[in-house]
């Protein structure tokens, strides 16, 4: 019998999985299975969709148009690219108070952020503070890289091309204007600030710029960018890092600021406003728009209509598809089994 | 000087070598001729491909042959340009490196068992002869040269191709065992070269200096030339009996010593050694057409983006975000084409190629490893030699198999016999076998009892060929170690194949007549007077010395030397006394024969039966008795020997001589050792043999009677010939022989002659001649053999059974059920054919037999049409008929077509081709008898091409090899008949019956597999491949991507890499035993076809819909906001790698736990991956760099918000229909989940029933709880 056993060391495991007869679940999509399915996801779904779509009627948004295509806009005058150092304030009214706290963008239309080579067109290094690559920038930022054989710094078309329009906000309270404080701290990406921005460990920080020079574009060299904050400047600039974050697709909004402080801490009261705008950046070029948008956000971010409709038509498709199933299912499956 | 002589001397060599191979001792003192023997290959063999200096190049440019490989190349070279580039560059090459250190270390791995076998063979060792030492020393086989002498023992392997050059044996011959050539176990008998001084004396490789010269390496196994020039200058040729093989075995034999002329790969064992099959799918060959599909989608989106960009940069007047503007949008949008194939290169799924030989690994596996495709008694389970076909199995329309050994057992067991017009029917025989068929059938696998001899055997004999080890086998199949494995396996069960003796049950009958013989009672003289004449009487004893001896089977025990003769029992009965009676014997016949035909031989077998029982009923049963005593004892001291016979019917006669107390025991040159009853041991002085060949379809063997002393001719061989020659042809044995043949029995005649003394000078003279001639010795033999085997006495015939498998007609009725056509080509007679057609089902009582046999091609013409006719207004009959006939029997009638070999090679003429087919078309099967080799693969063939069918050809023997080969699927029977079919198959099975498993449950299953694991491939890339698509659309066609491009690789290369594999191995659409159970699936799968284009566009189609869902949802949800490219790509890859994975969830069949590891690790390694990348990766990954970018989004619960919209709603489609197909086609798995269902409930039903009609409750509550969840309960209240 011993003998036996040997002769039969051929012989395959006897196991539930070399056998195939592991125990499976069979995901038997039958109308059983199906239909409470649909009704329970169709339920599920109306629930969200209601939340979603009540939450976002309550975000208010304001946007104002400041290109100045229009001849009849302030900024008209502004809008002729060869005018330079440009002002030029837009007025608007705010019915109800627009609960804080209130954010304030700026946004770009048809601006092709996006753009491959514009996206690659940048020194990762360079910004992460390596004075290695402060005399000698990456080819990536070409034609950035160099201007008459100095070094840019930052370098690159995406800095180069920095949003550069700056605003301030008063209220016009009894015919004098009182200006908004503007929150600028913040606004970038904590890890942007604190992680892959860096400036170099050069104290003053002009001197790591030394040998280079600014973007061609812009008008003071990046230890300048905030003049009224010394710990503001290089590439930890918050307006600067707002812009380095790529928009994903070409009508966007970025951040400019945030309205928490003061008498404004609850948000921007009723009354008549008054935007002054240094008007700099050249959009017209490319038809592009230039705006502000005034808005509060919500649990689920700024106001999006379409995620609580969408949520509630799928919802209901769901329960009528269920309705559907089981009639279909009544009426094929009842009289076979007869 | 010298220099340039030895060149030229090196250089003529190098052209001798180029005609001839001269062969002399290694030792040898010619300088030139040792030189020349240096030019040849040493012994030693090397079967890897590469070395380690030459992997990397050889193995990099291997690959490169690969039409995918040099895509991912392109791709990469491509991202190394700078105006094209899409991703970092060092990225891009991430897949071509990856598959092809995939494919490498496979190779690296194949090729490292490949070197350790190499390295266990070339360290072998074996006696060379050395002649500085002047003995024979150990050297390893590598170290074996051309020239050396070396000495072998026996059950040792043969190192090289050696030429014969001294045998222990004192005939000169050798016996060696070619099975790891050719898988024949039979022993094959090689001669030492005439001419050198023989047997006896010790050979001494000193004294030899002859020179051989022969022909230069070949491949022919069964072909060499040459001769050997003595030093006498006498010349001698040489044939390939001369010849000894590298990787035979020598048997029998003590020693032998030889020269080897071939060494190493020159061997012809080497030469003949084939890589692994490689035959490509259908379904492959079905997917690269969808892959040219897929590239044409691919070059469309290039294009649309290429213009696109064109456009949009056209447009664009000079924008601060211009990069730069010096190139044109028409060269801008031609680089961006390039761009965007590099971007979406994943849409040509060439890691699919890598994936589907994966699958096909995976499923090879459990295909192995099938329990039901075991064979306990063999210890042998499928082998799978062919790796990539697997999914044919689930195709196959047509089945050609071969008749004996395929479908029956090619078991020969002796049934009955007729001997002198007397039909011996061996009931009891008959009982028996059938009895232990069945026993088998039920113990299925633990060893019968009856068996049980047999394994002891089988045990011993293995004991005694100690080194039967699977070493040697390497020589010949080094390919892997895997295949090495299977043939292992495969020889050791093989010695069970000729232990038929236990199942022979002598005829009481014929026992007692040959009892007659050896009891002491019988007065010689009262012989003609009892009611068994003397003449039948010597007629039985020459029939059985004749089975016992006209042969070729060698006879070993392990207990003894096969050369030492055991001593000679004292016989019972004075030797005198019989001398006597066979010396009137031996007169007798002629004279009876001549004179009349004693009249009792017309009598049935019954009443003479009757009759002698009523005469001599206490003798008779005392000498059964006595007999049967005898042969108890016979069979303990006996069960020893074993017999090696050639062929198996050979084997079974002597087995049924034994049987009859008529044993060989002993094979010499000169004599045979035979017992016989009554008489004891007796030498037989053996004269001749004039051996079987195909021609003379016989064989004789000339011996010198024992007894009387008369030279006797025994020859043995097919009814058709020996009918002929023999002088007075009975009628009566005619008609056992058409009744042997219409109960399915293979027939053999035995005759006898005695040759006058004159007659058989003349012929030995002749004879003498022959054998010494060296040019056309065979055609003299062969005309040598006809003149003796002339004028034959007929002594009888034999019936052997070739058994039919367990369950053939079962698994042909299973196979007919699943809509496959069962031809069977044989070459066996056009009776026996049928007969076995009978008895496996494939013939039906009421099916229509349409027979054609021809003679002219005319004839043939006129037939087919004739036949085809008659099929056309049969079918109108039947039509209505088969209504009745199926619900009466339950099986359809049909035509089957009988077409003999000659009829069938008119058929298959190019003419008639088509009309043969169409004949075909119309009939249930066919059956081909009398067929060749060549005419099995031209029918196989002709299906094949001209129907455009899945063919599978199954067969076991050597005349199945070209069939196999030729069929889509080629299955080898691993039985008999030696293992080239085995060799030449895709699949090897040990019996017909696991075709049905093979097929219907693993054929279906690969093939849904992997179908579906392809739609699902496609699917998932097209799926991911056109969110980049949309994206270009919002960022100018610039082949900007949302996603950091190391996710977007990985994406396809590792999250999503594993389930599809694990989908294409595990998933099972319908559970084994309902696929058994209902053979028509595999037919049904097979019609309404899983991969068909309109499946592979509907995917695509859906692919299409849920990458627009997947994007958009997205996009309308952060239109206008603040969001950034990756923090936007973020939600969208996240879901877009959840719907895949629930697509696979949906589509999948069933779920293992397997499964939701597997997909649960797939999920868990994206989000791992990244969210550590984005919280490490601080300046990688340049235009893409993720940093912050995923904890920021899952963090938020817009993401979550998102991602479960874009799922559901991506799914819901594929759900949704999914779920009423179910419900309107309710799949085989759920009709026959509700059968079971509904049996179960038919006692709860009538117990419903009866308390409804007892108690009026509450039907329609149970209705509208139960209405969607449980039909089984709505379906009792409806």
């Amino acid at each position: 019998m011993v003998k036996q056993e040997q002769e039969l060391d051929n012989r395959p495991d006897n196991t539930a999985f070399t056998q195939q007869r592991l125990p499976a679940w069979q995901p038997m999509l039958s109308a059983g299975i199906v239909i409470p399915g649909f009704v329970l996801i169709g339920l599920a779904f109306i629930g969200i969709g209601i939340a979603l779509f009540v939450t976002s009627r309550s975000i208010q948004v304001l946007e104002i148009d400041y290109t100045g295509v229009a001849q009849d806009s302030p900024c008209y005058r502004c809008s002729d690219p060869d005018t330079k150092d440009c002002m030029c304030s837009m007025d608007f009214s705010i019915d109800t108070l627009f609960k804080g706290p209130v954010f304030f963008y700026y946004g770009l239309t048809n601006y092709f952020q996006n753009y491959r080579r514009y996206g690659a067109s940048k020194d990762a290094n360079q910004l992460s503070g390596d004075l290695k690559y402060f005399t000698n920038p990456s080819s990536d930022c070409s034609p950035y890289q160099y201007d008459n054989d100095k070094p840019i710094v930052p370098c690159g078309s995406i800095a180069n091309s920095m949003f550069n329009d700056t605003f301030k906000l008063y209220q016009i309270v009894n015919g004098t204007r009182k200006q908004v404080p503007l929150d600028g701290k913040g606004i970038a990406w904590w890890t942007d600030y604190n992680v892959k921005y860096r400036n170099p460990s050069v104290t003053p920080l002009e001197n790591a710029f030394n040998g280079t020079v600014k973007p061609v574009f812009w008008s003071r060299p990046a230890y300048k960018l905030d003049p009224t904050d010394p710990a503001n400047n290089g590439f930890i600039n918050q307006d600067f890092l707002v812009w380095m974050r790529r928009a994903a697709l070409p009508n966007f909004r970025k951040l400019y600021r945030r309205i928490t402080e003061g008498d404004y801490a609850e948000g921007l009261p009723a009354g008549n406003y008054t935007l002054e705008i240094a008007y700099n950046y050249p959009v017209l070029s490319f038809d592009g728009e230039k705006k502000v948008v005034f808005s509060n956000v919500s649990w689920m971010g700024g106001k999006n209509e379409f995620l609580g409709i969408a949520y509630l038509v799928i919802g209901s498709l769901c329960i009528v598809m269920s309705i559907v199933m089981l009639i279909v299912y009544a009426k094929f499956k009842f009289p076979e089994e007869d | 000087m010298y220099s340039f002589e030895r060149l030229f001397r090196l250089h003529s060599g190098k052209e001798h070598l180029q005609k001839k191979r001269i062969v002399v001792p290694h030792s040898t003192e010619d300088e030139e001729l040792s030189e020349l023997l240096k030019l040849y290959k040493g012994n030693k063999i090397r079967t890897t491909k590469y070395s380690l200096l030459s992997f990397l190049p050889k193995n990099l440019f291997e690959q490169l042959h690969r039409f995918a490989n040099v895509y991912f190349i392109f791709l990469a070279a491509l991202n190394f340009v700078p105006v094209v580039e899409a991703f970092q560059p060092e990225i891009s090459v991430i897949p071509i490196i990856l598959v092809l250190s995939v494919t490498a270390v496979k190779d690296i791995w194949e090729d490292y068992c490949r070197f350790k076998v190499d390295h266990l063979i070339n360290r072998l060792l074996c006696h060379v002869y050395c002649s500085t030492q002047k003995t024979y020393v150990d050297k390893c086989w590598m170290d074996v040269r051309v020239g050396d002498f070396v000495r072998l023992s026996c059950n040792e392997i043969i190192p090289a191709d050696m030429l014969l050059l001294y045998s222990s044996d004192p005939r000169g011959v050798c016996y060696i065992e070619t099975a790891n050539l050719d898988g024949e176990t039979n022993l094959k008998q090689r001669e030492v070269v005439s001419g050198l001084p023989l047997q006896g004396v010790e050979f001494t490789p000193e004294s030899f200096c002859s020179r051989i010269e022969c022909e230069n390496p070949k491949n022919d196994l069964s072909r060499f030339r040459g001769y050997i020039e003595h030093s006498s200058g006498v010349r001698i040729g040489l044939q390939s009996s001369n010849l000894l093989l590298r990787s035979c075995t020598i048997r029998n034999t003590e020693t032998v010593i030889g020269i080897v002329v071939y060494a190493g790969h020159e061997t012809k064992a080497m030469m003949n050694n084939s890589g692994p099959r490689y035959k490509r799918s259908q379904l492959e060959k079905r997917l690269n057409m969808d892959i040219l599909w897929c590239v044409v989608l691919l070059i469309i989106m290039c294009l649309s983006a290429a213009i696109g960009h064109g456009l949009w940069l056209k447009n664009l007047k000079d924008p601060v975000f211009q990069v730069d503007d010096e190139t044109s949008p028409a060269l801008a949008g031609f680089y961006v084409f390039w761009t965007m194939i590099i971007v979406l290169q994943v849409l040509i799924p060439i890691s699919l190629y890598v994936s589907i030989e994966v699958v096909k690994l995976g499923q090879i596996y459990f295909i192995h490893n099938d329990l039901a495709l075991y064979n306990e008694q063999l210890d042998s389970r499928i082998q799978c030699r062919a790796l990539n076909i697997t999914e044919d199995l689930g195709q196959i329309q047509y089945l050609f198999s071969d008749k004996t050994g395929t479908l029956t057992e090619n078991k020969m067991v002796f049934r009955r016999c007729s001997i002198y017009g007397v039909e011996y029917p061996h009931e009891e025989n008959g009982r028996r076998l059938e009895v232990y068929e069945a026993e088998k059938n039920e113990a299925a696998g633990q060893s019968v009892t009856l068996k049980s001899g047999c394994s002891g055997k089988s045990l011993s004999y293995r004991s005694l060929s100690c080194n039967r080890s699977s070493v040697s086998l390497h020589t010949l199949t080094a390919e892997s170690a895997e295949e090495d494995d299977q043939v292992s396996s495969h020889v050791q069960p093989r010695t069970n194949a000729f232990c038929s003796r236990m199942e022979v049950v002598p005829d009481p009958q014929l026992v007692r007549k040959l009892k007659l013989l050896c009891s002491p009672v019988v007065h010689l003289s009262d012989c003609s007077s009892g009611n068994t004449s003397t003449l039948e009487l010597s007629y039985i004893t020459d029939f059985f010395l004749a089975l016992a001896i006209c042969n070729t089977v060698v006879v070993s025990s392990p207990s003894q030397s096969p050369h030492e003769a055991s001593e000679i029992r004292t016989p019972l009965k004075s030797l005198e006394e019989i001398k006597q009676m066979f010396q009137r014997f031996s007169f007798s016949p002629f004279s009876a024969l001549t004179s009349h035909s004693p009249p009792q031989i017309e009598d049935s077998p019954q009443s003479r039966a009757s009759r002698d029982t009523k005469t001599n009923p206490d003798m008779a049963g005392q000498g059964v008795e006595n007999l049967n005593r005898e042969m108890d004892s016979d069979g303990d001291t006996h069960s020893e020997l074993l017999y090696e016979a050639e062929s198996p019917d050979e084997a079974a006669l002597v087995h049924a001589a034994q049987a009859y107390c008529c044993t060989l025991r002993c094979r010499t040159a000169e004599s045979l050792l035979v017992d016989l009853p009554g008489l004891g041991s007796l030498a037989v002085p053996l004269l001749h043999i004039l051996p079987f060949d195909s021609n003379r379809k016989r064989m004789s063997v000339v011996v010198r009677h024992p007894l009387t002393g008369q030279v006797v001719v025994y020859t043995k061989g097919a009814d058709s010939v020996i009918m002929d020659l023999a002088e007075t042809p009975k009628e009566q044995t005619q008609k056992h022989l058409d009744s042997y043949a219409r109960e399915g029995l293979r027939t053999l005649c035995i005759a006898k002659k005695v040759p006058l003394l004159e007659e058989y000078d003349v012929w030995l003279k002749d004879q003498l001649l022959a054998e010494s001639s060296i040019e056309n010795r065979e055609e003299l033999l062969l005309a040598s053999a006809e003149r003796l085997e002339t004028n034959l006495t007929l002594l009888g015939t034999t019936g052997i059974v070739d058994r039919l498998q367990e369950e053939v007609p079962e698994t042909i009725e299973t196979l007919q059920r699943a809509g496959i056509k069962v031809w069977v080509l044989t070459g066996d007679k056009q009776e026996t054919a049928i007969n076995i057609a009978y008895a496996c089902k494939l013939l039906h009582a009421n099916d229509q037999l349409l027979t054609a046999n021809c003679g002219s091609k005319n004839a043939c013409a006129a037939l087919l049409e004739e036949l085809k006719l008659e099929v056309q207004c049969g079918e109108g009959s039947m039509t209505d008929l088969t209504a009745r006939v199926e619900s009466s029997s339950g099986s359809v009638a049909g035509f089957i077509l009988v077409i003999d070999g000659r009829t069938l090679n008119w058929a298959l003429q190019e003419e008639l081709k088509s009309n043969f087919l169409e004949l075909t078309c119309r009939c249930k099967a066919v059956i081909c008898c009398r067929s060749t080799p060549l005419q099995k693969s031209q029918v196989v063939q002709l299906i094949r091409d001209q129907l455009g069918v899945m063919t599978l050809a199954v067969g076991d023997g050597a005349n199945d090899v070209s069939m196999i080969q030729v069929a889509d699927v080629g299955i080898g029977i691993s039985g008999q008949e030696g293992m080239q079919a085995v060799m030449s198959s895709d699949f090897a099975i040990s019996r017909f019956k696991h075709l049905s498993k093979l097929l219907l449950v693993h054929g279906h299953w690969c093939y849904s597999r992997l179908a579906n694991m392809i739609l699902y491939f496609i699917y998932k890339n097209v799926m991911y491949v056109n969110l980049l698509f949309w994206y270009q659309f919002f960022c100018g066609f610039s082949g900007s991507v949302m996603t950091n491009s190391w996710v977007l690789i990985f994406f396809n290369l590792i999250f999503t890499s594993i389930p599809p594999l694990i989908y294409g191995i595990l998933d099972q659409d319908t559970p084994a035993d309902t696929l058994m159970e209902q053979p028509e699936l595999y037919q049904a799968a097979h019609t309404s076809k899983v991969y068909v284009p309109n499946m592979f566009w509907i995917t695509v189609l859906d692919a299409f819909y849920q990458s627009l869902v997947c994007f958009f949802v997205p996009y309308f949800a952060f239109a206008g906001s603040d969001v950034g490219e990756l923090s936007f790509g973020s939600p969208i890859n996240t879901s877009a790698l959840l719907i895949i994975l629930l697509h696979q969830v949906i589509e999948s069949k069933t779920l293992t736990w397997i499964h939701i590891l597997v997909l649960v690790l797939s999920g868990g390694s994206y989000f791992g991956f990244v969210l550590l990348f984005s919280v490490l990766c601080v300046t990688c990954s340049p235009p893409t760099n993720p940093l912050g970018v995923e904890t920021l989004q899952m963090s938020q619960p817009l993401f979550y918000i998102i991602c479960i919209l874009t799922i559901v709603m991506a799914l819901l489609p594929r759900l949704l229909l999914r779920a009423l197909h179910n419900t309107l086609h309710p799949s085989a798995v759920l009709k026959s989940d509700q059968m079971d269902r509904m049996n179960a409930g038919k006692y709860s039903r009538r117990m419903l029933c009866w308390t409804r009609s007892h108690s009026r409750g509450n039907r329609l509550s149970v209705c509208a709880d139960n209405a969607g969840l449980e039909p089984s309960v709505a379906e009792v209240v409806s």
